[in-house]
């Protein structure tokens, strides 16, 4: 059934995508950052995104944690349209708790790692679940102490963050947003902030994910070889659309797109 | 011309010290008002709301704008012709604690200001609710900044509340006056006043900064 704009209430069949933006669009003021863009990730893909600053590739992200509302255009999770609701058979603007009851599929990490300095590193992981998810106090011990096995910070869960080192409270977040057990997750530059002698850690922690969880994940990144390591799919973005996508060995072997192969050899020679 | 009275000192000491209680009482109270009153007054100046943001911020402006103790006046003599007949230890307490609770609700306004946007966006990531994102988020962090302004009041407050003595409150300088009026001495009552008021304001400074510490410590900030 479609909306009176012609977007679906909802997505159904079996390849319905985890994740589908449709015709998103995104200014601030008279800058575009998002124009028109469809972009799909199906269930446990592992997409990059990359490209210039300024070409949109953030805000993807950023909207579909819904910390920045759209100007048009529909976000879909797991079939469901998450930055619109339906209401009398058309979507409208998601209101607050609706928001709050599908945002709960997609988790996230940041550059800045955003963890609250006022608790440790276990309790920043268990907070989510103790307070959001209703867990017992036991239960998010045991689920977050697993996690951080896993990040490999079991033995630093009692340091409040201002005590570990930026790959530390890369991993401590990583632990945190998983806690919650979401379908999607996001990663914003999380290895943009560090040290280069502590990326490896935290990209470790990635292909770990990617190698044995069925997780959705979209990152946002300015490490080539690692993107080309890792995912199923690269999406190269210019001016708040996508130029060119493909699998990895395809886009960064043999870039089809003038635009594209500018911003790859420009950034080998950065290198 | 300097006749200082040790044995009419030590005779009024005991009127004073109790005076020196109603007085703390009287801080305190205004305090607790003001504290808890501030912080609904700037969280309220958070809501989407826009006609109630405008409202609490034009209230906060006018507060702040008129002498305290005009709004004592206002709450203790005009009150009763709107049918609120307070005493006036209660006109005094609601006055007082109206007044600071503007002032404070600025600091923590600061104090909410200072917390990094990306504290917000954590809590939003783990799909938190907006009481859930204050109260265990930004609140805790708001407020070791917000605590050197807040023990700042906190003097202020025990500074103002001999102005509660205009209404009959028998603080400090209302006692004061008293003692004097009735033994014809004033350099004694109002000496003594003045060494209770440093007594007590000059070590509440260093406990509020040895406060500030701790809370930092016990958030691990």
């Amino acid at each position: 059934m479609l909306d009176k704009t012609g977007f679906p209430l909802e997505m159904t069949g079996e390849d319905t995508p985890m994740v589908s933006f449709r015709k998103v669009n995104k200014s601030y003021g008279a800058l575009t950052v998002l124009d028109d863009l469809d972009l799909d990730v199906a269930a446990g893909e592992m997409v990059s995104i990359i490209g210039p600053s300024g070409s949109g590739k953030t805000t993807v992200l950023r909207m579909l944690m819904t910390l920045e509302r759209i100007n048009g255009g529909v976000i879909y999770v797991d079939g469901k349209p998450l930055t619109h609701m339906p209401k009398g058979g058309h979507l409208v603007p998601a209101n607050e708790r609706h928001l709050r009851s599908r945002r709960a599929d997609i988790g996230m990490c940041f550059q800045h790692f955003n963890l609250f300095p006022h608790m440790t590193a276990l309790e920043n992981c268990m907070e989510g679940p103790v307070q959001v998810l209703g867990l017992s106090k036991a239960e998010a011990r045991d689920r977050s102490e697993e996690l951080l096995e896993m990040v490999g910070m079991i033995s630093k869960k009692d340091q409040h963050p201002s005590r570990l080192s930026g790959g530390q409270q890369q991993r401590v977040a990583i632990a945190r947003a998983l806690a919650m057990r979401p379908k999607v997750m996001l990663f914003d530059e999380v290895t943009s902030a560090l040290d280069p002698e502590v990326i490896g850690e935290v990209t470790n922690v990635i292909r770990k994910l990617v190698s044995e969880h069925n997780l959705t994940m979209l990152m946002v990144t300015h490490q080539m070889g690692f993107a080309r390591d890792i995912s199923d799919r690269v999406c190269f973005f210019y001016g708040g659309r996508i130029e060119e996508q493909g699998p990895p060995a395809e886009l960064f072997g043999n870039p089809q797109r003038e635009r594209t192969q500018q911003f790859l050899s420009a950034v080998r020679e950065a290198v | 011309m300097f006749d200082w009275k040790w044995e009419f000192t030590w005779e009024i000491l005991p009127r004073l010290v109790y005076a020196t209680g109603n007085t703390l009482i009287a801080a305190g109270a205004g305090y607790v008002i003001a504290v808890v009153f501030g912080l609904m007054l700037a969280l309220a100046q958070r809501t989407p709301s826009r006609a109630l943001t405008f409202t609490v911020r034009e209230f906060v402006e006018f507060i702040r704008s008129t002498p305290l103790i005009l709004q004592i006046f206002f709450v203790f003599y005009v009150g009763p012709q709107f049918g609120v007949r307070l005493s006036p230890w209660m006109s005094g307490m609601i006055a007082i604690g109206l007044h600071y609770a503007c002032y404070l609700s600025e600091v923590y306004r600061g104090g909410i200001e200072s917390v990094p946007k990306g504290q917000w966006e954590a809590a939003i990531a783990l799909n938190m609710t907006t009481a859930q994102k204050y109260r265990r988020v930004i609140i805790p962090q708001a407020i070791p900044p917000a605590l050197a302004g807040m023990g700042n009041y906190l003097v202020g407050i025990f500074k103002d509340t001999p102005m509660l003595s205009v209404i009959g409150v028998a603080e400090l300088i209302h006692t004061a006056n008293a003692i004097g009026s009735e033994n014809y001495r004033f350099l004694e009552p109002y000496t003594m006043v003045g060494i209770i008021f440093l007594a007590i304001s000059l070590p509440a400074a260093g406990l509020i900064r040895l406060f500030e510490g701790y809370v930092r410590r016990k958030l691990g900030l």
